[in-house]
């Protein structure tokens, strides 16, 4: 049980972005999943992608309030990976039985969902920013994305003062507020 | 209010920078005007994007960080294959789909031949096809006029001038309908129309003013048991900006809409309900709302007439408390809820001709 204790201590330092914890579960877990994609028809830039989505899928998973990991971290990558790897054959429609390991998998299927769910409401804000226009988008993004202050930002980009900045500011969230619920509305 | 000054309220609200008095001040606001409050309810949806939107940017730059050190390293391998190792492992890679590829071709050609042979046989036979598919299409038309006059004739087709009613769903089967209370108070016959026109006779099971929901049995020797609801109910509370879709009978036909949740709570705050963003219309009532894997999530109760598309659900799990209190009362069976849905992963054409044969317009007198 200290095992799962440790990986559970492990994923907190993920939720607050801590390097050393990616790297350490990198290179723990790394190895593993590359030589699963190659086996499987992948290449090893695919490889890469598939970890950095599991990567993704279990940073989601360490934010969520009063999450606990109830397998093997090793065992939750695997499955992860080899979910998210058979997706992708079927969309690239490479036909393939998965060679596979002796590894033991868990279900995941419903966290993959919620991931994709995420990651839809994250390409469509991205789209809604990307629209929005020039200086909107790099004051958006200075102030929300970047977490820059509002002195900063006025110097930065020639306001008089915090305030005009600040008005300015909020007529771009209004644009980008418009822009993204009528994408949300639209489109899944 | 100025939706500048609103904005900024907003913000300083959710970053907790109001004073108490400022923020009880901001809160009646809220309470008492649900325009701004739908307002509050997307911007900090939209705070919330914003800020998931900073967070994943910033841990996807470490994970390129720390892959850029470990490929370094050797850890993350990235030789390219060349030569004739590459040729080797495309073939690998694609073979099956070449493979397939190549049957196909074969099986073209083949078809194709065939067509060219059988070319004046074939024209012939497509045309006698289709009168033979015209004269079934008859006989069953009558055959279907037929049945629906048999059963129906003795006893009741359509209710008297029935005052409108509005939506309902089955939940089980062999005729439990759940619609809401306030479409069926007042009315001494329940009727119960499906989508091609068929009236039912039904009668009340049990109610639920708390939550205006209604449980109905319908009565008629005329309705058959249909097994297989294709949507479930879901015991768990939705999530906030989940994408929803709702059908009923805001007319004689039914219609379809689409929205999302806006907010966890009803009305002024009613813990069983929801706020929804969807355009409704009288006649909606009762109707369920379906989220994308086809679970129903709600039951549409009503909707505020002062403000643009806020409209309120009663939550899916008060449908379970209401069965509970129905079986108390002993006398009804167990009603049998569906547990899962078949309508996951599917085009929402295709869930939304699914779920259709099982929403019924209620009407009464």
């Amino acid at each position: 049980m200290s095992n799962y204790q440790q990986e559970n201590e492990l994923l907190k330092g993920l939720a607050v972005n801590d390097k050393q914890v990616i790297e350490a579960i990198y290179r723990d877990n790394y190895p593993m999943v590359q030589a699963f994609i190659l086996n499987n028809n992948g290449n090893s830039d695919e490889a890469r992608d598939i970890f950095q989505e599991t990567m993704i899928v279990l940073y989601e998973k360490a934010i969520t309030e009063g999450f606990e990991l109830n397998c093997q971290l090793k065992t939750y990558i695997y499955s992860v990976c080899r979910r998210l790897w058979l997706k992708r054959l079927q969309q690239l429609q490479r036909y393939s039985s998965l060679v596979e390991n002796v590894e033991d998998s868990v279900p995941v299927e419903e966290d993959i969902e919620k991931h994709e769910k995420h990651n839809n409401d994250f390409l469509l804000m991205e789209s809604a920013l990307n629209k929005i226009g020039e200086p909107c988008k790099s004051l958006l993004d200075a102030y929300y994305i970047q977490k820059k202050n509002m002195q900063e930002i006025a110097a930065e980009f020639g306001y008089t003062n915090a305030d005009n900045a600040k008005t300015q500011k909020y007529k771009c969230l209004l644009r980008l507020k418009k822009l993204f619920f009528a994408q949300y509305k639209n489109g899944q | 209010m100025d939706e500048l000054l609103l904005i900024e309220a907003v913000e300083r609200y959710l970053k907790g920078e109001m004073s108490a008095q400022e923020k009880a001040f901001f809160e009646d606001i809220r309470k008492n005007n649900p325009a701004v409050d739908q307002m509050v309810v997307e911007h900090t949806f939209l705070y919330h994007e914003l800020d998931k939107q900073s967070n994943i940017k910033a841990y996807k730059h470490a994970l390129f960080e720390v892959e850029t050190k470990l490929a370094e390293e050797g850890i993350i391998s990235q030789k390219q294959l060349n030569g004739k190792a590459k040729v080797v492992f495309l073939w690998k890679k694609y073979k099956r789909s070449i493979a397939v590829a190549a049957s196909i071709a074969v099986l073209v050609s083949l078809f194709t031949t065939g067509l060219i042979i059988s070319y004046n046989n074939r024209t012939k036979q497509t045309e006698i096809n289709r009168l033979k598919r015209e004269i079934i299409e008859d006989t069953r038309r009558e055959l279907g006029k037929f049945k629906a006059a048999q059963p129906a004739a003795p006893k009741q087709v359509i209710p008297e001038n029935p005052k409108f009613g509005g939506t309902g769903f089955l939940i089980d089967g062999r005729g439990y309908v759940v619609t809401n209370a306030h479409v069926i108070e007042r009315m001494k016959n329940i009727y119960v129309e499906n989508n091609k026109g068929e009236y039912f006779r039904a009668s009340l099971v049990g109610t639920d003013l708390n939550s205006d929901l209604a449980v109905l049995k319908i009565s008629d020797t005329a309705f058959k048991t249909m097994p297989n609801l294709p949507y479930s109910i879901k015991k768990s509370n939705a999530e906030l900006g989940e994408q929803i879709f709702t059908l009923g009978y805001p007319r004689n036909e039914i219609v379809y809409g689409q929205g999302y949740v806006s907010a966890k709570s009803g009305d002024q705050g009613d813990s069983t309900a929801y706020q929804l963003s969807v355009s409704v219309n009288p006649g909606n009532s009762g109707g369920p709302v379906l989220n994308k894997n086809g679970e129903i999530i709600g039951i549409i109760t009503s909707k505020n007439m002062t403000a643009d598309g806020v409209v309120f659900a009663a939550k899916s799990k008060n449908v379970f408390r209401l069965l509970e209190a129905v079986k108390k009362d002993g006398d009804t069976a167990i009603i049998k809820v569906p547990a899962t849905t078949s309508l996951k992963g599917l085009e929402r054409e295709q869930q939304v001709k699914k779920v259709e044969d099982y929403v019924f317009m209620v009407v009464g007198n």
